[in-house]
């Protein structure tokens, strides 16, 4: 099996984020593996581990487990963290052109390179925690023509038949969904826990190679990326008041009347 | 007058609440087409007539229940395409979410997504950042494609003007099995007869503090009327499920009232609940976060407070 798994690069979920012309500010934040990806890195090692000879993820696995990446060059940091994790190898898309892409960029750029390798199966997360859109699963699916299995709370690949089975969960509740492979996968963070890199795993990483493909490469059209050619657009951005405290009652056996008797103030109830 | 898409979301045969919403805001724009995919066509357009809905139109043949959004996707696309509508806009939640997305890329449309109001000139409004940013946007390219987050406006009914003149039926001859993905069993969650999360007016959610024990956030829940949420401390620790996570890696709400029952308050819950309209906490510990954004604090135990408030609550609705 080939695995891919598409990650981003995000400011830090506990960093205080701001807008800058029209653009999320990045620069002045710290940047991070998106913490919901780390989900699908994690799945996809352990989809190798079990179906590898030696239970092992990596070399002799017979599978492979290739993190791909849009962004910009310094998302070689948080791609260093997934190929730590054991992941085999990299493959990253950094053109200035693609500065302030959108999802339906994004999702053309990563088809690219999707149907360029030849993937079974593409792994990501739900959504990434800064634009939360929550949409690249799905247009990689329309775009690649491919099965989209999305939410997936538990996986399982049947390697000789190629079936993939998972276990969505929506809001209705459980949802059993089939297809074969290749498809498009996003797993929920229930779906497994992250591991944390090995000191041999991070010196490993630094062995690994992240190939980096120009737009060219993949017959991406520089001027259909980047904030030029978005087919939406900011008109503004406004940071909002901070929410202000109100009252603050320490209980003193009254504590529920007190609440009551707000929500009555309020018309709430 | 130009025409608006509006997707209406189903189950069961009931419409879900906020269509209404969807419906208010495509009125701003122009005359109301209600697309209505797979169930009961008779039963659905009774619901969706005090909308001020102008035409419904129906896509049988294929039931899209049993596929991923490419299904719905592929339909309304082609409706799209054909009739060039103004706008297409859809409720936010993850499968609408997705419909839109491959909508999106199958009719080469910008898309917006998440936005809590719109205006006539379909400029969208957002609040981003765990609501700490308000973003106005506008899409350029296309069919302007807006997902709308329920509880962003109240709704208007207007069974008179305009009136439903017509429901059209569309037979699809999309091959669904060609999308090679399928449902092959469901297994519902038991609401309780709560409403739906992303759709309540009252929440009220608990936290590590209650130790797993849901059942005096539950009482309060039912006695308001309201859905139940929980923080991720409390899903990871397996004291309710999943599907009820409010919070960065949960739903995001923003109901009218939020009662935070031993929630401590972490940016990743705040950024999924800080737009609520009134804030209520009860916390033991007096330097909880959440207490920053509250309108009321109550600092002390919620097995003593919250019994209390209900009983008072149901006295004071007696």
């Amino acid at each position: 099996m080939k695995i891919a798994v598409c990650v981003k690069q995000v400011p830090d979920s506990w960093a205080e984020k701001k807008m800058s012309g029209g653009l999320l500010d990045r620069a002045g934040v710290d940047a991070v593996l998106n913490d919901l990806d780390e989900y699908a890195v994690e799945e996809a090692l352990r989809l190798v581990e079990k179906h590898s000879p030696t239970g092992e993820a990596g070399e002799g696995s017979g599978h492979t487990v290739t993190i791909i990446s849009m962004g910009p060059d310094r998302a070689t940091e948080a791609i260093r963290k997934a190929l730590s994790m054991g992941a085999d190898d990299a493959i990253l898309i950094s053109d200035p052109a693609l500065a302030g892409s959108d999802a339906l960029a994004t999702s053309l750029v990563l088809s690219k390179i999707i149907v360029r390798e030849k993937f079974d199966l593409v792994l990501c997360g739900t959504e990434s925690t800064d634009a939360r859109m929550s949409v690249v699963p799905a247009m990689l699916a329309e775009r690649l023509n491919l099965a989209q299995l999305t939410f997936a709370g538990s996986l399982e690949v049947d390697v000789a038949t190629s079936k993939i089975s998972v276990a969505r969960t929506t809001d209705a509740g459980i949802e059993n969904m089939e297809a074969t492979l290749p498809a498009v996968v996003s797993v929920i963070e229930k779906i497994n826990e992250p591991r944390y890199p090995s000191f041999k795993g991070i010196m490993a990483s630094k062995k690994k190679s992240i190939a980096t493909p120009s737009l060219s490469d993949l017959g991406v059209n520089p001027q259909s990326v980047g904030i030029g050619s978005a087919w939406s657009t900011v008109n503004d951005a406004k940071e909002r008041a901070a929410r202000a405290a109100g009252i603050k009652v320490v209980d003193e056996g009254n504590g529920g009347k007190v609440f009551a008797d707000f929500l009555a103030e309020k018309r709430m109830i | 007058m130009s025409q608006v898409f509006i997707l209406v979301d189903h189950t069961h045969g009931k419409v879900a609440h906020p269509v209404g919403e969807l419906a208010t805001f495509a009125r701003r724009i122009g005359d109301v087409s209600a697309l209505v995919l797979g169930g009961d066509l008779a039963v659905l357009t009774t619901q969706l007539s005090d909308l001020g809905i102008s035409e419904i139109i129906s896509i049988s043949g294929i039931n899209f229940d049993k596929y991923s959004a490419g299904a719905s996707a592929q339909a309304i696309a082609q409706l799209v395409t054909d009739r060039s509508p103004a706008a297409l806009l859809i409720t936010s939640t993850a499968r609408g979410k997705e419909i839109a997305a491959r909508v999106a890329v199958r009719t080469n449309s910008g898309i917006i997504t998440d936005a809590i109001d719109i205006d006539a000139a379909l400029v969208a409004t957002q609040s981003i950042f765990g609501g700490s940013t308000t973003v106005h946007s506008k899409v350029g390219h296309g069919t302007p494609i807006i997902t709308l987050r329920s509880n962003s406006v109240e709704i208007e009914s207007s069974a008179t003007t305009p009136t439903l003149t017509e429901v059209k039926v569309v037979e699809s001859d999309f091959d669904a099995s060609r999308l090679g993905d399928k449902v092959v069993s469901v297994t519902e969650a038991i609401s309780g007869g709560r409403p739906e999360l992303t759709e309540a007016s009252i929440i009220v959610s608990g936290g590590r503090g209650t130790n797993g024990d849901f059942a005096p956030v539950e009482a309060l829940a039912d006695v308001l009327g309201a859905a139940v949420g929980a923080s991720r401390a409390a899903t990871d620790a397996g004291w309710y499920p999943h599907s009820h996570q409010v919070g960065q890696t949960g739903k995001t709400v923003s109901p009218s009232l939020y009662v935070a029952c031993g929630i401590s308050g972490a940016i990743q819950h705040r950024a999924g609940m800080q737009t609520s309209k009134v804030i209520v906490a009860i916390n033991k510990d007096p330097d909880a976060p959440i207490f920053d954004l509250a309108d009321l604090g109550i600092v002390g135990d919620l097995f003593a407070v919250l019994p209390q408030a209900t009983a008072e609550i149901q006295l004071k609705k007696a």
